[in-house]
Order: structure tokens, then sequence, then C-alpha cells
């Protein structure tokens, strides 16, 4: 989970997205809000979950469309690394996006929007 | 946890760049304690001629500012010089009585000038050329002194002495040798040299042995005499004729030297707990003293001691691109040449250009490059993979950029561009940008230039510009990058044709087993190498290998071409560029369906559809009902063919018939990059087989095949291979041939990079004159392509990957 426990509201306050599974592995999906936008909704290889603005803060590139890595994305248009935590750029590159709290409860990603 | 002591003796570039890296990767592992013999922190030596010279300042040239210790909790110590290590107690004693302790030691002593042990050389007035006092000391003499003499005319005693030049001495340069810089020049380019400072108004005593400094009657050097009787005023002497490794401290404490202090190849001295690094070390019997290698010996250091336990120093072929008081100059390997070389010179004196290359048995084996060095990394590229030049020779003396490099005005010389000059055409970097990032950032590789500047990043045309401007900007440090036994990437230490031997001899077949089996660094390894690793698997073990989508670049997870904006665009097959009123109709049906903004006609023949939204794909894709054009895919493009024998008055062969017979016979074929063929029905050549990774021009009497044709960054004419005269034997040698580049090349090689690497020669060796080799390369590739099904079609079925189209909402 992209924050500690203690910082996250009840489970039952956020919006349920989808299932775990419908995440890939290694993969995103594409949250569409009316409030923020569309936000990538990002899944690693140890299941963990991360949520940030689909929007590189390079030239704006949808962040869910890269390749996933250990903790970080590489966007599909300029390979810029951003760490999937904070939505911050890898040095020597700079800018960060917005990151959302989302969880995983039984098996259900839930987003804080 | 108490944590562990580090203790650094020497405080210049090698031992700094070790911390750097060390607190890279493990920032809290260790207490770090630095002593340095100066009163300064870390600064780059290799511009202490730029300050000598008056063009920079001191400030200018620190690389890291007692600040940058501060902030990273690192307690230094200026004007401490060490003078022992207790290795039993594991202290270290400086000279003023201050003494640490340590877990681990690291000694960056560096290297002292080397001085003639002749009478007089103690006098005052004599002095090395070393470090800022050393420099401080010149500075001071040329306010008060005239007569310079600078012993040694190596690139050292040359930047001495034009710095002093400068600053308004008359210098005289000493040489022992009959010519200058004679480790790095032959005697023609030497000579060049010599004429252009003379021309400054420096003097030169060649072939002169010092006898004796002696002292005027102020007790300070006055003349310097020759063994020769002869005899020159000198009231200040620079001795500038080479660097020992300062080993001393190691020495008294009993630790292991020859020649420098001896490591292994994780750069730990024969004392396990005592690490060594730079210019004091000597690992496998070379002692280093170039800037390069140091930082390739910092790196594994850290590695270690950061208990990484990986990475291994394995020394380095070493060659020097260097500014001798404004002229380039590069030289690598044997330049002087023996009994069975051969040589190829290009000597232009008014023009003030020299290139010489010494090549034996079709090998380049060293060179030298005098005035004009844009293509001194090639030729060391070529001179380290040990590549056959006997197919370009006639064309070698022009260099790599003597056709078609596109995006920046055909500039090949860095120092006539002006600060504003766009270097990289890509990402819109300027010369003065690059430099600013080079003095400012303390940048010393390609590598670090393209992270910061993002010059050369993207296509890659003005390396050799970049590499220009780093040579002329850090001075001789500069090195260029080792490519032939380059890592992958971060990740892992192995080379791309070491992970795809592992994966042939092992069976991998999937992601984990390979990054398990190679000691991946990283768990999953990242958007550079997992690619690439998804590439190797699946053309070696087709069938059998997991393709891993999420380790696909998007436009082959997606089957589209990602755009700017984040749509994407649909190019539909169309085999041999040929279409029908029925297609045209549906595509004209799509468009105006799902509203598709742009319609456009490619260079390959064919129809692209941009701005398609991704939830909209499957739905295009399913009412277009045409085959994926794999417009996006390393994998085989398009068949651009003329009309051929069946209209075209001048045709001689059924162009079009073979190219979509190609067409088929190459669909589903993933490969390192993409992959363009064109078919011409006669020479004439209207489709432009000459610019293709296969290009087949029909002839009377048959087909031609040309190989390695590119018309991208850099225009590369496809090379002949064979004459065939039937189509089947067209198929079969072009299938054989991109067989061979599948198994062979580097992802993310074009045809022609690997081609210029393995030579010509070897390709028709395997695929024109070995029949059975060529049917079985044919059969392999058969055998990949067998059963492939097309994407478009599997997903507007909704049978694979629905997800990966649909949006969720919130």
């Amino acid at each position: 989970m992209s924050t500690t426990e203690l910082e996250l509201p009840a489970a039952t306050q956020m919006k349920k997205i989808c299932t775990l599974t419908e995440i890939p592995r290694l993969g995103a999906r594409v949250v569409k809000t009316a409030a923020h936008g569309n936000i990538a909704v990002f899944r690693n290889a140890d299941d963990e979950v991360f949520a940030l603005e689909d929007k590189c803060p390079h030239k704006g590139g949808p962040l869910s469309q890269g390749i996933v890595y250990g903790k970080r994305v590489a966007c599909p248009l300029h390979n810029w690394n951003i760490e999937l935590k904070d939505g911050c750029a890898v040095a020597p590159d700079q800018g960060c996006v917005r990151s959302f709290a989302v969880q995983v409860q039984d098996g259900t990603v839930y987003l804080d929007i | 946890m108490k944590k562990m002591k580090l203790v650094m003796v020497g405080n210049g570039m090698a031992g700094v760049r070790a911390l750097e890296e060390l607190l890279k990767i493990s920032p809290d592992l260790y207490e770090i304690t630095v002593f340095g013999a100066e009163p300064h922190a870390n600064y780059n030596r290799i511009l202490l001629s730029p300050v000598l010279a008056g063009e920079m300042t001191i400030k200018e040239i620190m690389l890291n500012d007692v600040d940058w210790y501060e902030a990273n909790g690192i307690r230094l110590h200026l004007n401490k010089k060490v003078v022992k290590i207790d290795r039993v107690r594991r202290e270290v004693v400086a000279e003023d009585g201050t003494v640490e302790s340590y877990d681990r030691l690291l000694l960056a002593t560096g290297s002292n000038p080397f001085i003639l042990p002749v009478p007089g050389k103690d006098l005052p007035g004599v002095i090395s050329y070393r470090d800022i006092a050393d420099t401080d000391a010149m500075i001071e003499a040329a306010k008060t002194h005239k007569h310079a003499i600078v012993i040694g005319g190596g690139l050292l005693g040359l930047e001495a002495a034009n710095g002093l030049k400068l600053r308004g001495m008359e210098v005289t340069v000493v040489h022992i040798m009959p010519w200058l810089m004679e480790r790095q020049l032959d005697r023609v380019a030497a000579g060049m040299l010599q004429k252009s400072l003379e021309d400054k108004g420096l003097k030169f005593a060649l072939e002169k042995h010092t006898a004796e400094l002696v002292a005027g009657p102020d007790g300070r050097v006055a003349a310097i005499k020759f063994k020769d009787g002869s005899e020159l005023p000198a009231d200040l002497v620079v001795m500038a004729v080479g660097i020992r490794p300062n080993t001393a401290l190691a020495e008294s404490a009993g630790i292991y030297v020859n020649r420098g202090i001896v490591v292994n190849d994780t750069m730990q001295t024969y004392d396990p707990k005592i690490y060594a690094v730079g210019e004091c070390v000597a690992h496998r019997g070379i002692a280093y003293g170039l800037v390069a290698p140091l930082f390739e010996m910092a790196k594994v250091c850290a590695n270690h001691l950061a208990h990484m336990g990986i990475g291994l120093y394995k020394g380095s072929v070493t060659s020097t691109k260097l500014k001798v008081t404004g002229v380039d100059l590069f030289s690598a390997g044997n330049f002087t040449g023996g009994p069975d070389t051969e040589e190829i010179t290009l000597n232009d004196p008014v023009g003030g250009v020299y290139k010489k290359l010494v090549l034996q048995d079709n090998k380049i084996i060293g060179g030298v490059m005098y005035g004009d060095t844009a293509d001194g990394s090639w030729y060391f590229q070529l001179l380290k993979d040990k590549q056959d030049v006997h197919d370009i020779r006639d064309h070698l003396m022009f260099g790599q950029n003597h056709l078609g490099n596109v995006g920046h005005q055909g500039q090949n010389k860095a120092a006539q561009m002006a600060d504003t000059a766009e270097v990289c055409g890509c990402n819109g970097v300027c010369k003065g940008v690059i430099v600013k990032a080079i003095k400012e950032k303390g940048l010393f590789s390609l590598e670090d230039v393209r992270k910061h500047t993002k010059a050369s990043s993207s296509c890659g045309s003005c390396t050799g510009l970049v590499e220009q401007l780093l040579a002329s900007t850090v001075g001789g440090a500069y090195q260029p990058a080792d490519t032939a036994a380059k890592p992958m990437c971060g990740c892992t230490d192995h080379t791309h044709e070491e992970v795809r031997a592992a994966i042939r001899a092992n069976k991998l077949l999937d992601h984990e087993a390979t990054y398990g089996f190679l000691e991946w660094r990283t768990p999953n390894g990242c958007a550079s190498c997992r690619p690439a690793i998804n590439y190797y698997m699946l053309s070696t073990w087709p069938h059998e290998a997991v393709d891993d989508s999420q380790s696909r670049f998007i436009n082959e997870r997606a089957h589209a071409n990602i755009q700017k904006d984040g749509t994407y665009s649909v190019v539909p097959r169309m085999w041999g560029g040929i279409t029908n009123s029925h297609e045209l109709r549906k595509i004209a049906d799509v468009v105006d369906k799902y509203k598709i903004p742009t319609v456009k006609v490619t260079g390959g023949q064919r129809i692209d559809l941009l701005g398609v939204k991704k939830e909209d794909l499957p739905g295009v894709w399913k009412d277009l009902d045409m085959p994926s054009g794999h417009a996006y895919g390393k994998s085989l493009r398009t068949v651009k063919t003329c009309v051929g024998s069946e209209w075209c008055r001048f045709g001689t062969q059924d162009s079009t018939r073979m190219g979509i017979e190609l067409e088929h016979d190459l669909f589903g074929m993933w490969s390192p990059h993409k992959v363009k063929l064109a078919v011409s029905g006669c020479p004439r050549n209207c489709a432009e087989s000459g610019i293709k990774d296969v290009g087949v021009i029909g002839v009377d009497s048959g087909w031609e095949i040309y190989v390695g044709g590119n018309g991208g960054i850099r225009t590369e004419v496809a090379q002949f291979l064979v004459k065939v005269a039937t189509h089947e034997e067209v198929l079969e040698y072009s299938g054989a041939f991109l067989q061979l580049y599948r198994e062979e090349a580097r992802y993310l090689d074009r045809t022609i990079h690997w081609l210029s690497r393995v030579g010509l020669d070897y390709v028709k060796k395997h695929v024109v004159e070995d029949a059975e080799n060529r049917k079985a390369l044919y059969a392999r590739l058969k055998f990949a392509v067998k059963d492939y099904a097309d994407p478009w079609r599997e997903r507007a079925a909704g049978k694979v990957a629905k997800q990966d189209f649909e949006m969720l909402s919130a």
C-alpha cells in the first residue's frame, strides 16, 4: 500500500474500484473520475497497489501505459522513470504528479477520491 | 545498530567518486571519515591546466565542496596527512596526531610526480605540476620571473608550458625523446602539434638530457645544464616527467605493493579490510592514470563496501581523446605498427588534419588522429570489437559520419560550433547547455550527459559531437565508453550476448527463471532490460517461452502506436501495398463511425488512422476486419513494392507478387528491431530497395538481394548479398538472413548495426555459401512464425486481454 495504514481513511469511506486480479500484475488500469481526471492504479510484482494521476510530469504521457518494474513506472512517451509511491520523477529528471491513497481489502481495491 | 566505520585516506577524484557511489546504494551503512593532505575539498585535477591558463578559477573546478561532506554526514580532515596505518588495532594516524579507527579502510592516495634525480632538484624555483599548490606557485612565479623551463613533453608538460606562456613567460619545453607525446602520437602528428605550439610562441629543446639545475647568486634556480654541455636560462623549472603511484603509506603498513598497491578484481588489497582505488592501485599489473578506469574501479569498490558482493573490475582498454591547448588529438592501441601491419593515412598539413589507422589482418589495431577527432570513438569501437573492416576499407578514412547523418546541419566539429548551435536535434539541446552541465554538475561520461541534458539520448546521431564536447570540456580525462563489454543495463553486469547464451544453454523460458538464474539485481528488471529479455526468450524458444505482455513496450502490448496525446494509431496490413474498393470502403466507414481525426498515407504504402481512443481499438479492428500491419512492433513492418511487370512498361519481374509472397512468409516475425523490406521490378528501383533491411531488385535473369539498408537517422545503402533465380530462392535467402539477424543481433539493433559488427563476409558465409545452414536457418524462421494468430482478430473477438482496453470508473 502506498502509505501507512494509520494515514488511511477506513476502506469503507473510500471508493471501490475493482478486484486486485482485474489489474494485471506489473501493469495498471485507468480509473475515470469526474473530479481528478484519469487516475492510473498500478499493481507491482508483490501485489502492492499504487495510484497516480495518469499524467507524466514531463509531457503529460499516460503513465498507466508504461512498463512497471520494482516500485517504478517508465513513461511510455519519453521513458521518464516515476516513483509509484509519491509520483516523483527519478533524478536527474524533476517533477511530480499527484498520488492518491489506495488500499486492498479482501481482494478489493479501494481508492481515496 | 551501530554503524560500521569507513575511513578513506586521500581526498581525490577516484576516492570521492567511490564514496558517492556508496552513498547512492547504501547511504546509512557507514560512518565515514575522510583524510585529505591538501587544504581543499575534492576538485577536478584535470582542470588545473585551464586554471593555470587563467581560463577557469579554483572555485569552478571544485567537484564536491565542504558543504557536500557535511550534508552527507562525512567527517572531513583537511590538511592532514596520514602517516601510519595500524592494521592490528585498525587505526590510522595523521601527522598531527589525529587518530581514527576503522572497520573498513579505503586507500585512495593517488600518485606523486616523478622528480628527476639530478643535482639542484631541490632548489627554490623547481616544482612539479600536480595540485593546486603547484599551480599557485607557477602563477606567482610568472608574475616576477621570465624564463620558464618545462621538463617533459607529455600532455601535462605541454599544458603547463601553454599556461605559463599565457601568463607572460618565455617557455622552453625540454624533452628527452625525438618528438612530443611519444606515448600517444606518432612522429607526423607530433610534428604538427609542435608546429602549432611554436606558432603560439613556445620553444622546444628535443632529445636533451638534463644534467643539472644550477643555482643563481640568490640561491634560486637560474639555469638548466644538459649532458651535451649546452645550457639555458631558467628561473622556474617545472618537472612534468611522469607520475608514480603513491604507495608509501601502504608499504609502511606491510600491504603488498608491486608498482602500485596490488588489488584483486573487487578492489581489495591483501588485507581484506582494506580496499584501494585510483592511481595508487596496480590491478592485474597495470596502474591507470585516466579518469574513466578510475571511476569504474570506484563503482566496483562501492558495490563491495555496500556488501552487495557483485561487480568485478576486469581492467580497461584505454584510448585517449585529448585536447592540448586547443588542438584535438586522439590515439588508441598500437599506432606505430610493425612488420605485419598496414597503414592508411590522411595527411593535410595545411588544413591541420592528420589521421592514421594501423591495420592487421583487416582489423584496426591502433590509430592516431590530429585536428579532426570526430570519428575517434568509432575507430576505437571497431578496434575493441576486433571487427573486420575489409568491406568498408575504401571509405574508412572518411569516418562514420561522412554520409547521411541528419539533425545537426552536418556539423562534425564541435569546437567550431557556436554556444547557441543545436547539437541534439531530437531534444533541442544546444552546445552551451551541454558544456554548462558538464562543468557545473561534474559530468564525465556520455551516459551522465545523456541523463542530465537528454542530448544524444534519443536517436544518438549527435553522439560523436557530445563526445567531442566532453573531451574538450573535461580535458584529457575523457574516455569513450566501452560498449563491447557493456552490461545490458543497471540491473546486471552481463552483456546482451551473455544473457542470450544463458537463455539458450539453460532453456530459460520465463522472466522469473532468467532473472533468478542470472542473479539480476532487481526483482523484475527495468523498462530497458525486460523487453530485451522477452525478445531473447521468444526468439530462442519459440512456442515454448512465455510471452509476457507486461514486459513489452505499450505499442506491442496494445497492438497500436501510442501518440503524444495518449491516443493510438491503427495501420491495417495491405499486402504488398495492394488494396481494393472493399477495403477502402471499410476504412472509410470506420473513420466515420469512430470519428477518427486524421487519415494519412504512410511511407510503407498503407493507410494510417490516427487519434483512435484506446477503448475503441477492439471495435475498430473488428469493423476493419483486416490483419494487423504491425506498424507498432519490433517486427516485420512493410514490404514496399513497385507495380512491376504486370503493368510497368519497364518491369522485368512481377515485384508486387514477390512482395506479397515475402510479406506472407514473414508475417508474425518478431525481431530485435523493426524490419522493412522492398521489392522493385527493375533496376530503376522505384520501391527504394537500396535503403531497406532486405531489398530485392528484379532483373531480367532473376532477383538481386541487398541487405542492411536503412533510410532513418543515418542513411545506409544496402549491401549486395546474392543474386538468385526464383521466387522460392528469394524467400529462402531473405528468410535465412533475417533469422541469422534474429538469433544474433542485440535487442534494438537494426540489421545495419549488427551487420556492421559481424561484416558482410560473415553473413555470406552462413547464408550464401553454406546451403545446409541456410536451409536450417530458414526452417527455424518458418517454425517460429508457424500458426501465428493475427493479434487484432484475436482481440476483436474478445478472446485476449479484454481488460487491457477497458477503463474503470469511480
